[in-house]
């Protein structure tokens, strides 16, 4: 009976001093709001893993402001409606500094809201369609201009494509950036009968008449190239269904945008050997940086197999700027923080510099891989400088007067160049 | 005379890169040109390429195999030019490239891969097929032609003109004057263009209506061409016909595969719905045991992987069957009579085998190979080709459905479960053990399910979700069918395959699958019990 009294009352005391430690030290708060069940969370569950193993890291060096830096995780499971409250939550009651978070756009787009609000500051991660520029959100993924559009010039110049097929999971995502793209080879002179457009639904299977159309679309004595924004599990199928009807990379290559190393690592690599993929960042390529990331990363998550991804150098580059910018400001004010990021200039892992614009988006360079048989890429192209993120497209009528510049004078996400007028809709 | 084709082909080659043959006089071009691969980026690559070529030296062609499989290194420390494959220790073999010297194994580290790109791959493959139409095994000659036929280049047409009288082999020679004949039709005149039309007219290779076309844009309008054009234009709607035909058996062929794959989802169904009456939510969970069960027999047996699916099929059975009989004895029998009550046990059913499947395997899809045999395609014309993987599929599918029926129609089990399905009383007063024939019904229902998952695991992903793509499926088969009919199920599943292979080119694969799920409710209304009801007392 004394002894549970006493293991009872020291707890209490412990559990009473830690908190007031915890309180004393007054923590610097970090959000992670990435999908740790459902479908996403194949993907998502990484970026979480690598936020707080740059969290880890930054502690280890003493913290941030002299204050070490605590991480919130939450789970919004892939429910896009759950991004918005989960997101309420981070702001609201656990009072975080800055949000790390969201994979698909549509729970970006869900959480914007709230963000704007509560005047939250939130780093998204991965490539999208762009049209758009929020305040609060800092886009260290690529913009379509940073990866569609250097893959088509790649496309056009280097393998001397002049028919495009365009395929696509029916979303946003593939939606828009195939209006974009549409718009752009109109531009580069390509007819509209050189351009095939398809969309399926997450998860297709069977691609036997797809691929058929695509071949025969491809035989009429033209050079011919795919660009694919399928989306996860379907690319397996597809590639599958490719290799089996005898197309080969050298025929009719495919380019995607959705196919990474972390998604290579649950195929049978071999049917697409030599097909396409452009990103930013590829785990093959050799610099020091890279080389010590990725030895941490696989310190840090104990598994060797583990491969690095583009979205994993977005949250880092986007971590190690807001480390940056915090230290620049001197205090965590989202307002503070938000002007001091822009400029920031953090060494990119592939080799360069990344630098945040007055946009919201980074400045990077763009590489194309040809994928290798054990799932990792090669580098065959990359763009000789960095490329600008570009919130509008310029190719786009409803958005190529549009131009995002968040310094003063303008101080706007959507500035209207021809009016002199900023739309007034903030996101 | 193959010598004095070297040289031709030499002369020919050399024609072709004249620029770069001003700097190469001898034969001792080769290796200062070797030398300039490592430093060389990959736009400078393609014009090296074809100097290396032109040299003709007896490597070449072995050098570029090698770089084209993408196994050209170099030592990063003296830029040396070497072969490099990777041995049990995970080291490279390193053979210098030009003098065939075996050097030390290195680490990878040591050694940095010459890069290529598919362009530069084509184009050595070109070069290779260039090379290969003199050699001795007609297969290779064959490949070599038809790599010509679908890239033409000046130097591969010139050797084919000198080529083609001496060759014995009928299938390359048809290819080569083909080859010939396009060219006749490119640079001739008008006459042996006309000819050329003539004979080319009933080809269905794809360069061949590409070629006919392309004439008839570049001939002007006049009278004198008038023949030509007419010949052409008719050759064009010749072939135009004779696509739409194939195209149209490739549609049958898809909806047929498309219907086999919903035939084996749906068939393990009909016995344990359609026989026994249990709506088993766990149904497409059994397909996922199955296909993991593939899985594990490709990872226990790694040197097996050509056999992996004939072992596979058998363990599935057993895997799947025990554990529906398990969920039959466990659950289902506690539950006769309670449709709803079963419905939600073996939906939980099937969560928790999911959730199982994501804790012992993982929540990622997981790699199982395609053995070589169902990787490929089956060509029947140039125009027409089946794939491997769907045409296997569509037979397993149909034996396992007379494997099935057989053992309904002519086994005393099937005989047993034919009596208790239709009059359990009876049966049980005839000493039937009807709980027996349930537990093994049920089994042999799953099994068969396990047995689709095998199937399943060479089309798509496997993972923990896969069963449940393909739930919804198997009971619009099974009911459409009528049920519990064998063959009202076959019916149902190639029927629905093929309306949505024929419907998806117009209307893409939503609104495809939205029109025949419409038919299907419509085609209920009118016949609620499906299109072979089943008939006499039991049916009531």
């Amino acid at each position: 009976m004394k002894l549970k009294k006493l293991i009872v009352a020291s707890s209490i005391v412990v559990t009473g001093v830690m908190t007031n430690f915890a309180y004393a030290a007054d923590n610097i708060k970090v959000g992670v709001l990435h999908s740790l069940s459902g479908t996403m969370a194949i993907s998502e569950t990484t970026l979480k893993d690598t936020v707080l193993m740059m969290i880890e890291e930054q502690n280890e060096k003493g913290g941030l402001l002299g204050k070490k830096i605590e991480a919130v995780v939450v789970d919004p499971a892939s429910n896009w409606p759950l991004f918005a409250e989960k997101g309420r939550e981070l702001l609201a009651k656990e009072k975080v500094d800055v949000i790390f978070g969201s994979w698909t756009s549509v729970s970006r787009k869900s959480v914007l809201p709230v963000l704007e609000e509560l005047n939250g500051l939130m780093f998204y991660p991965v490539q999208y369609e762009g049209e758009e520029s929020s305040k609060n959100v800092f886009y260290t993924g690529a913009a379509p201009n940073q990866q569609a559009i250097p893959a088509v010039d790649y496309l056009m110049n280097d393998i001397g494509a002049t028919r495009f097929v365009l395929l696509g999971t029916d979303y946003v995502y593939p939606r828009t950036t195939n209006k974009i793209l549409k718009a752009y080879l109109a531009i580069k002179g390509v007819k509209a009968e050189d351009i095939m457009v398809n969309y399926t639904p997450f998860g297709h299977s069977d691609w036997q008449n797809i691929v058929a159309d695509v071949k025969r679309f491809g035989s009429q004595g033209k050079q011919t190239a795919v660009i694919s924004t399928i989306n996860g599990d379907a690319n397996i199928p597809f590639y599958k269904e490719l290799g089996n009807q005898g197309i080969s990379a050298e025929d009719i290559p495919v380019i995607a945008f959705s196919v990474g190393e972390e998604e290579l690592s649950g195929f049978d690599t071999k049917p697409l050997v030599g097909h396409l993929a452009a990103w930013n960042y590829f785990q093959s390529v050799e610099t020091e940086e890279n080389e010590a990331f990725i030895a941490r990363w696989k310190k840090y998550i104990g598994d060797d197999k583990r491969v690095t991804n583009d979205p994993m150098e977005a949250t880092y580059i986007g971590f190690k700027m807001w480390v940056k910018a915090v230290e620049k400001a001197g205090t965590t004010d989202v307002d503070a923080v938000e002007q001091a990021m822009i400029g920031i200039a953090i060494p990119n892992l592939t080799g360069g510099i990344a630098v945040m614009n007055a946009n919201h988006h980074l400045s990077k360079p763009v590489l194309i891989g040809e994928i290798q048989e054990d799932g990792q890429f090669e580098v065959v192209w990359e763009t000789p400088g960095t490329v600008m993120g570009d919130a509008w497209s310029d190719f786009l009528p409803s958005s190529k007067d549009l131009v995002s510049d968040w310094t003063a004078p303008i101080k706007c996400g959507n500035f209207n160049v021809k009016t002199a007028k900023c739309s007034g809709q903030k996101f | 005379m193959l010598r004095l084709f070297s040289v031709f082909l030499f002369c020919v080659m050399s024609f072709n890169t004249s620029v770069a043959m001003s700097e190469v006089q001898e034969n001792s071009a080769l290796p200062a040109l070797i030398k300039q691969l490592p430093t060389s980026k990959l736009k400078q690559m393609g014009p090296l390429i074809d100097q290396i070529a032109a040299t003709s030296e007896p490597q070449v062609g072995a050098i570029l195999q090698t770089l084209m499989k993408g196994d050209l290194y170099y030592l990063k420390s003296n830029k040396q030019v070497v072969s490099a494959h990777k041995n049990a220790q995970k080291e490279y073999r390193l053979t210098d490239i030009l003098n065939a010297e075996v050097l030390p194994a290195l680490k990878k580290s040591a050694i940095k891969k010459i890069r290529t790109n598919n362009r530069l791959r084509k184009q050595i493959r070109d070069i290779l097929a260039n090379l290969d139409l003199t050699d001795q095994d007609p297969a290779v000659r064959l490949s070599a032609v038809k790599q010509l036929l679908d890239n033409p280049n000046q130097v591969g047409i010139h050797s084919v003109n000198a080529l083609f009288k001496g060759e014995q082999d009928e299938q390359v020679r048809e290819l080569m004057s083909v080859i010939l004949l396009i060219d006749q039709l490119e640079t001739g005149s008008t006459a042996e263009k006309l000819a050329a039309t003539t004979q080319l007219s009933d080809r269905l290779e794809s360069v061949v209506k590409n070629a006919f076309v392309k004439q008839l844009a570049l001939l002007p309008e006049s009278p004198e061409n008038l023949p030509l054009r007419e010949a052409l234009s008719k050759a064009i709607g010749n072939i135009e016909q004779q696509a739409s035909v194939y195209k149209l058996v490739e549609h049958l062929f898809f909806g047929l595969s498309l219907g086999s794959v919903l035939l084996l989802a749906a068939i393990g169904l009909t016995i344990t719905f359609g026989v026994m009456g249990v709506i088993n939510m766990a149904h497409g969970e059994m397909m996922m045991l199955g296909a993991y069960t593939t899985y594990v027999i490709q990872q226990t047996f790694p040197n097996l992987i050509e056999y992996s699916l004939l072992m596979a099929v058998p363990a599935a059975f057993l895997v799947s069957g025990f554990v529906g009989i398990l969920i039959e004895r466990g659950v289902i029998r506690f539950l006769k009579g309670r449709p709803l009550e079963t419905l939600l046990a073996t939906f939980g059913i099937s969560l928790i085998l999911q959730q199982l499947v994501r804790t012992i395997f993982s929540p990622l899809n997981r790699q199982v190979e395609a053995p070589q045999w169902m990787s490929g395609s089956l060509e029947i014309n140039p125009m027409l080709a089946f794939t491997y993987n769907r045409l296997y599929i569509i037979l397993f599918a149909l034996m396992v459905f007379f494997s099935l029926l057989m053992i309904l129609k002519k086994t005393s089990l099937g005989l047993h479960v034919r009596a208790v399905s239709q009059n359990r009383d009876m049966a049980r007063a005839l000493s039937i053990k009807s709980s027996w024939v349930d537990a093994i019904t049920f089994g042999l229902g799953s099994g068969i399910a396990g047995v689709a998952g095998v199937a399943l695991s060479q089309l798509t992903n496997v993972g923990p979700n896969l069963g449940q793509a393909y739930i919804i499926d198997s009971f619009l088969v099974v009911v459409f069918g009528g049920v519990g009919s064998l063959w009202g199920t076959l019916v149902a599943a190639l029927t629905m395959g093929t309306f949505n292979k024929f419907l998806e080119p117009s209307m893409g694969p939503v609104l495809a699958n939205i029109i025949v799920l419409v038919g299907l409710v419509l085609f209920i209304q009118k016949r609620p019990k499906g299109l072979f009801p089943q008939k006499g007392r039991a049916a009531e």
